[in-house]
């Protein structure tokens, strides 16, 4: 689960992360009202959307009055921010964070993450600020500094000092940085977050680090035991075909193709859309029914598929275990009915009373094509989404 | 002979009074040689009761100590899943198999942290489970789709290797034990970790590995195998087409900062020796044609 910089700070700063003083707006008088709150003599009007690069596509300005503060916010709140990270078409701004104007002496690099090669999490940090990580990684990697933490110790002090000395901090606020990343270590734990991101962490003239942004991701897995980061969710940055989908327990991802796919399991799932691009289709979505393809379930999938205009085709492909293919059969029939299903429909059922389930649907008078196994309904759908049966 | 898991395996269900649970301790028993293999069930609180014949303890410590169970199976929900398999640690299991999907990665960081130096192994979680067929099946897997041979079968996801079993039944080509390592990104055993046991077992002529995106196990493992794999090892990787950024359904099928391409993991597992198709319809026609 993914939360906005303005989230993120306030995040960070309840564990005791230095940030710039900032107050979220969404109207322009607030934005306004905001930077005379903060007061200073600078401000940084940023548009706060779930994508990163908002700095390039222009959702990041300088305001050195609170005229230019009205007009910035104006200017960006309501913006279509087109950035690396949006679609084409951009993010519509809905919300604005103020920020006290930061005196930026260096710009540097922190983050956390899971590491899946050791079992822990690391703590990344380079001298490269500002950039984009994945470049440093690429072209000089031996200025990203490593070391994974202790999940019983957390961060090391030692730890902590040596990797602020090697990006640069200067001496004096080695302490202060090292504090800084042992509040950040706590609140990544006890967030249960998956990735912690400061880019960048500045050091301000009187040499302290300050985190200028933050990007922080939550393991969906635990949010259960976080109702608080829950309600920070924000269904305006998310796909509405995937937040919809989500309601029902459907694993639901929307991509740009126009052959829709239903299937039991994730790696099937993602080997489904896998073949129907190596026989030359494009799949529509990701979607995974999970353990229950119920009658209810496989209609919500449809609806939810057939909202999307560029829909040609549908795939379904079960691999029926504990699952048996009659069950499955019938909860198809029943949805196509119930939807009053116009594209052409491609099913290819596997497993547990496979015969039977086969029967059913071509017993249904619905016009089901079978496929006999993956290829044969890869191959099928893609035709049929080009006009042929 | 298989790896794991066989005919003398005595299985404990932790979870064994939760629906799922019960369903696949009893589909357990009734496959191959299940009726001696599962012997207790653990639930916290219920003990002194039974299901179906078996009888239910406290804790994982005295089911072993009056059963002799010696692997686990876990069917716990996941805010206490993990709390489950360091039960089962704690009480020197030879190896628990947690099938529960959902558990928060900070638990599991802790639970790897505290299994180190430890006897047990662990499978999963978010996984199928491990089959040797016609002797044992332990997890969610239709026993009946399986029959004994000579394939090993290491794979991240489940219904996906059940295609894959089914491709080889087509050629008449069994299987002698196969490993669902499951969808999470932190986790037990790996695809290295299993190929080296599929190197060393007898019954095992040759291995299908089906891997997806995220992580480098898939990469992991093929560079072992050129150096040290003695049979033939083919390979499938699910997510060519999986846009960046994206969790697939597994928790641990997602593409960050570049890294864990199918595309990537690929080309590794070739350069090592592994013929890769990228076709999900011919695993089993490939794996044909790399047996003697």
């Amino acid at each position: 689960m993914k939360i906005h910089e303005y989230q993120a700070k306030e995040i960070l700063r309840k564990h005791g992360v230095a940030t710039p003083g900032g107050i979220p707006c969404f109207t322009v008088e607030d934005a306004v009202a905001a930077a005379q709150k903060l007061g200073g003599k600078a401000w940084v009007v940023k548009a706060q959307i779930h994508a990163g690069g908002r700095g390039k596509g222009g959702g990041v300005k300088l305001a050195k009055s609170l005229e230019e503060v009205q007009q910035l916010a104006g200017q960006i709140l309501g913006m279509q921010l087109k950035t690396h990270q949006t679609v084409p078409a951009g993010q519509k701004v809905r919300r604005l964070l103020i920020e006290e104007g930061a005196d930026i002496k260096k710009e540097l690099y922190v983050g956390m993450v899971v590491d899946r090669g050791s079992q822990r999490v690391a703590l990344m940090a380079s001298s490269e600020g500002g950039m984009d990580i994945e470049e440093v990684a690429a072209k000089t990697p031996e200025k990203i500094h490593k070391v994974t933490i202790d999940p019983m110790q957390g961060l090391a002090d030692k730890h902590a000092e040596d990797i602020a000395r090697k990006i640069g901090v200067p001496g004096k606020g080695v302490l202060q940085a090292r504090e800084f990343l042992k509040a950040l270590y706590q609140a990544f734990d006890e967030t249960d977050a998956s990735l912690a991101e400061i880019n960048p962490l500045i050091v301000t003239g009187d040499e302290r680090v300050l985190a200028l942004d933050a990007k922080i991701n939550f393991d969906d897995n635990a949010l259960f035991r976080h109702p608080d980061i829950v309600a920070l969710r924000d269904l305006d940055e998310e796909d509405p075909a995937e937040v919809e989908a989500s309601k029902f327990d459907l694993n639901y991802i929307q991509l740009d193709g126009n052959i829709g796919c239903l299937v039991n399991g994730a790696g099937l799932a993602m080997a489904t859309m896998d073949i129907i691009k190596l026989y030359g289709g494009a799949p529509a979505n990701f979607l995974d029914v999970g353990g229950g393809a119920s009658t209810e379930k496989v209609t919500e999938a449809f609806k939810i598929m057939l909202r999307n205009p560029k829909l040609q085709a549908i795939l379904i492909n079960i691999f029926g275990g504990i699952m048996k293919c009659d069950v499955i059969a019938e909860g198809v029939v029943a949805a196509a009915r119930e939807v009053r299903l116009k594209v052409p429909l491609v099913v290819r059922l596997e497993g547990t009373n496979v015969e039977l389930g086969k029967k059913i649907l071509a017993d249904s008078g619905l016009p089901i094509i079978s496929g006999s196994n993956m290829a044969d309904a890869a191959q099928k759908v893609v035709a049929a989404a080009k006009g042929k049966h | 002979m298989s790896i794991l898991i066989n005919k003398d395996t005595r299985v404990v269900t932790q979870g064994i009074t939760g629906k799922t649970g019960q369903f696949h301790t009893k589909m357990g028993k009734e496959y191959a040689n299940g009726k001696m293999c599962y012997v207790a069930g653990v639930t916290p609180k219920k003990g002194g009761q039974r299901y179906e014949g078996i009888p239910i303890f406290d804790t994982v410590k005295e089911a072993k100590a009056q059963t002799g169970a010696n692997v686990s199976v876990i069917y716990v929900p996941p805010p206490y899943a993990a709390a489950a398999i360091d039960e089962a640690v704690e009480a020197e299991l030879d190896l628990v198999i947690c099938i529960t999907e959902g558990i928060p990665v900070r638990d599991l960081i802790r639970t790897r942290y505290k299994m180190q130096g430890k006897k047990t192994l662990l499978v999963g979680p978010n996984c199928p489970g491990v089959i040797t067929p016609e002797e044992i099946k332990i997890g969610i897997m239709p026993g009946h789709i399986h029959k004994k041979g000579p394939v090993g079968v290491v794979s991240r996801s489940g219904t996906l290797t059940y295609e894959a079993v089914g491709q080889l039944m087509e050629d008449g080509l069994g299987q002698s034990t196969c490993v669902g390592t499951g969808g999470d990104p932190v986790n037990g055993l790996k695809h290295v970790d299993v190929l080296k046991m599929f190197n060393d077992d007898s019954q095992t002529e040759a291995v299908i590995m089906v891997g997806e995106i995220g992580g480098t196990d898939e990469e992991e493992a093929a560079r072992w195998v050129k150096t040290n794999m003695k049979k033939p090892v083919v390979g499938f990787i699910a997510g060519v087409t999986a846009p960046p950024g994206k969790r697939m359904g597994h928790a641990g099928a997602i593409i960050s900062g570049g890294q864990g391409t199918a595309a990537e993991k690929l080309a590794v597992m070739e350069e090592c020796g592994i013929k890769v198709t990228r076709n999900p319809a011919e695993m089993g026609k490939l794996l044909k044609s790399v047996l003697k």
